[in-house]
């Protein structure tokens, strides 16, 4: 589904990337972890297209198509889907409005006829209850004056309604107490789908205890140094990130 | 339409000889009295009309043409003017085919049936549509409520009186450079007298969008709420207007008497000329409500997406204990465009209450100013007024200029004024295209949301056209 080659990209000419592979297939959840500044957020924005970026080596081929020829827009109708860290707020925009906005471009980008009203509005109504939401937040502006807590809850409602391919969850635990956080994982749980894929940036395993991956990866200074399973979230959050990135830094050294 | 019927349509014009006839009534270029007594003359006025112009034109002869606002633009002959034409259709495209296709790929987006698309871009059609016959109906139901509402020229035949009594008792002919040449010269626009307790059962002129494509360059429009009374009145179109007249120098008059309502909406698409702003339409418009009795309120609505130039305050004097005044604005500018809008809200009745909401939107080379007065007078006790200004940028080379003048004379009033500049974020509209909208799509949506507070005061169709024109209006500002 995802395949990653060898990605370096910078902004304003500091590399961040520098080097990542990454094979995602199909119902698969792999998880990136990794101490700030490694390079988790740029390879959310970089996936999804954000301005800003320059890929100066490698590959992104998503679906078999070069991922990185497309426009950001064209990347979501293909099925990508980022829960943003900061979901932005909209002023004057209903949540109601973007939502049906943002299912009929992508239904008219598949060669789908648009929504009605009615059908939209029971579709959403449906997918409210996932994320325990009241009618409420439709008709309110996007994200404005929303507590953290409902941004993200936000954020999984718009993905419970897009249906997404590939959805990339960019440290969606930060900001949460415990009884969101259970809220939002629960949503993202059954959204689990044999054809639908996820990558989950977190900075803490405790997301991990609700939203269980498949694969975990660490990230540092750029580069996947260390993957593996679940169990190694686990030894992270036991031991820090300090035992890897040294490990790391040593072979490095060696090797140099 | 098929092509052929298009065909037969134009053909039809000249069969009937419409061009010779329109063309021995235009006077040459020029203003004097001479030409003054030929326009009050063909238009049968009775004597106080002409009285009227010809102080005004005297009046407008020792005026010099104002230079305070924050526009730039080649002086104006106003020597080489005629003041008396009917549409020139010589210089008229003959069909669709010669007009701009920037402009027919605008109606298309808009959605403009096609046979108006013709009477928007000035195609020399003559041609009886079935708007005229709807408007006769409805002016018969109107009729039977006792609302007069007519064009300018047949109430000075029908009721005269009514306008003696009322035209320039709130923008006098000595008023302003513009509202004097107006008062001097004005062929027509239009008269709504609304009789006491009567609430005006439709929105009026929703069904009159083509004929009032062809009100011409001075227009004057004056409506009256008698007491108790109420009325809306939609103005303009949403489709872009070629226009052969580039000075449009109107004048509107708006009096709410006793408990009276004039609520008044505009949108304001003339052509703003191309790219780099050739051609474009200067809109110079005189607009003042006059609460005149208690409890009375005037609201104004206005989106403001045309012209070269604009230039207009629509205003409310607060004269009645209690009235109320609201101003609710959306001006956008784009390429070259320039708009310096605003309003003026003078208290002088006791209790009385104001609101303004500006909302400024610049994009291209576009530069867009808000001027606005807040006056409260010596007497206006306990005088209220909440002002909210706030600009959005789009691009590096436009600009928004807020000019806020309060006068405070009277202890007990509250005054409040809000502003803000903001761009339209890289974060917002990435936002949007992540979740699958086009950049141009989300663009139109983040721009329709700054300017809901201003659309949910537009009648409901008129908010839908409203949304859509900013959308065509904005395409390609941001790269």
């Amino acid at each position: 589904m995802l395949e990653i080659k060898n990605l370096h990209a910078s902004i304003d000419g500091k590399e961040i990337l520098r080097g990542i592979n990454l094979t995602v297939k199909p119902g698969e959840i792999h998880a990136i972890m990794g101490p700030n500044g490694s390079g988790k957020s740029t390879l959310a924005s970089v996936l999804t297209g954000r301005e800003g970026y320059e890929i100066t080596q490698g590959s992104i081929s998503f679906e078999n198509h070069n991922l990185l020829e497309l426009a950001p827009a064209e990347r979501a109708q293909a099925g990508i889907f980022l829960a943003f860290q900061y979901p932005v707020e909209i002023p004057g925009v209903s949540n109601i409005y973007l939502l049906k906005a943002a299912l009929n471009a992508v239904r008219k980008a598949h060669g789908l006829t648009e929504l009605d009203a009615m059908d939209f509005l029971s579709l959403v109504k449906e997918k409210l209850n996932l994320v325990e939401m009241d009618q409420d937040f439709l008709y309110r502006a996007v994200n404005e004056g929303f507590s953290g807590g409902e941004k993200k809850r936000n954020e999984i409602l718009q993905m419970a309604i897009l249906e997404p391919k590939l959805a990339i969850l960019d440290e969606t635990d930060s900001g949460l107490d415990i009884d969101a956080l259970k809220i939002v994982s629960h949503g993202v749980n059954a959204l689990r789908s044999p054809d639908r894929s996820m990558i989950v940036i977190t900075h803490y395993q405790r997301l991990l205890d609700y939203i269980i991956p498949d694969y975990v990866h660490v990230l540092s200074q750029g580069r996947i140094i260390k993957s593996g399973g679940r169990e190694l979230a686990k030894e992270l959050e036991a031991q820090g990130y300090g035992w890897i990135t040294e490990k790391n830094t040593d072979t490095e050294n060696k090797t140099q | 339409m098929s092509q052929a019927a298009l065909d037969t349509l134009i053909s039809q014009e000249y069969k009937y000889g419409f061009v010779t006839d329109i063309e021995a009534d235009t006077l040459p270029c020029g203003l004097n009295e001479d030409v003054i007594r030929l326009i009050s003359a063909k238009k049968n006025e009775p004597e106080f009309m002409l009285n009227w112009r010809l102080q005004a034109f005297r009046h407008w002869l020792t005026m010099k043409e104002p230079h305070w606002s924050s526009t730039h633009y080649s002086p104006i002959d106003y020597q080489a003017i005629s003041y008396y034409s009917a549409p020139k259709l010589k210089n008229r495209p003959k069909s669709l085919a010669e007009v701009d296709p920037k402009l027919l790929q605008t109606y298309e987006k808009l959605g403009i049936p096609l046979h108006e698309r013709e009477i928007l871009a000035g195609v020399a059609v003559d041609a009886v549509f079935d708007s005229v016959s709807v408007a006769t109906s409805f002016k018969g139901k109107l009729a039977e409520l006792g609302i007069i509402f007519c064009s300018f020229s047949e109430a000075v035949k029908e009721h005269p009186e009514l306008i003696e009594k009322y035209l320039g008792t709130v923008v006098p002919h000595t008023d302003n450079f513009f509202a004097s040449l107006n008062s001097a010269v004005f062929t027509d626009g239009s008269f709504v007298y609304i009789p006491k307790g009567v609430r005006c059962p439709m929105e009026l002129s929703t069904y009159f969008r083509i004929n009032a494509a062809n009100t011409g360059q001075f227009e004057r429009t004056l409506i009256i709420a008698d007491e108790g009374s109420y009325v809306s009145y939609l103005e303009g179109c949403t489709a872009p207007m070629r226009d052969e007249n580039q000075l449009h120098a109107a004048v509107v008059e708006l009096i709410a008497l006793d408990n009276a309502e004039i609520k008044y909406s505009t949108v304001q698409n003339w052509y703003p000329g191309d790219e780099e702003g050739r051609g474009g339409i200067f809109n110079f418009v005189t607009k003042r409500g006059l609460c005149r009795g208690i409890k009375s309120k005037i609201s104004w609505t206005q989106v403001e997406t045309g012209s070269a130039i604009t230039w207009k305050y629509p205003s409310v004097i607060l004269e009645g204990d209690y009235s109320v005044g609201e101003f609710y604005s959306v001006a956008l500018t784009n390429h070259r465009q320039q708009a310096d809008t605003g309003t003026k809200m003078v208290h002088i009745g006791k209790n009385t209450r104001s609101t303004i909401i500006s909302k400024g939107i610049a994009a291209g080379h576009g530069q867009n100013a808000y001027r606005g007065l807040v006056k409260i007078l010596k007497n206006a006790t306990n005088a209220r007024n909440y002002t909210q200004c706030d600009s959005l940028l789009m691009g590096e080379h436009c600009g928004a200029h807020t000019f806020p003048y309060i006068e405070v004379k009277n202890k007990t009033a509250q005054v409040e004024h809000e502003a803000s500049t903001s761009k339209i974020s890289a974060d917002q509209l990435f936002y949007c295209q992540q979740r699958g909208i086009s950049t141009e799509d989300a663009v139109s949506m983040i721009v329709n949301g700054f300017c809901k507070a201003v659309f949910r005061e537009l009648p409901m169709e008129f908010a839908v056209e409203a949304q859509k024109l900013l959308g065509v209006s904005l395409e390609g500002s941001i790269g």
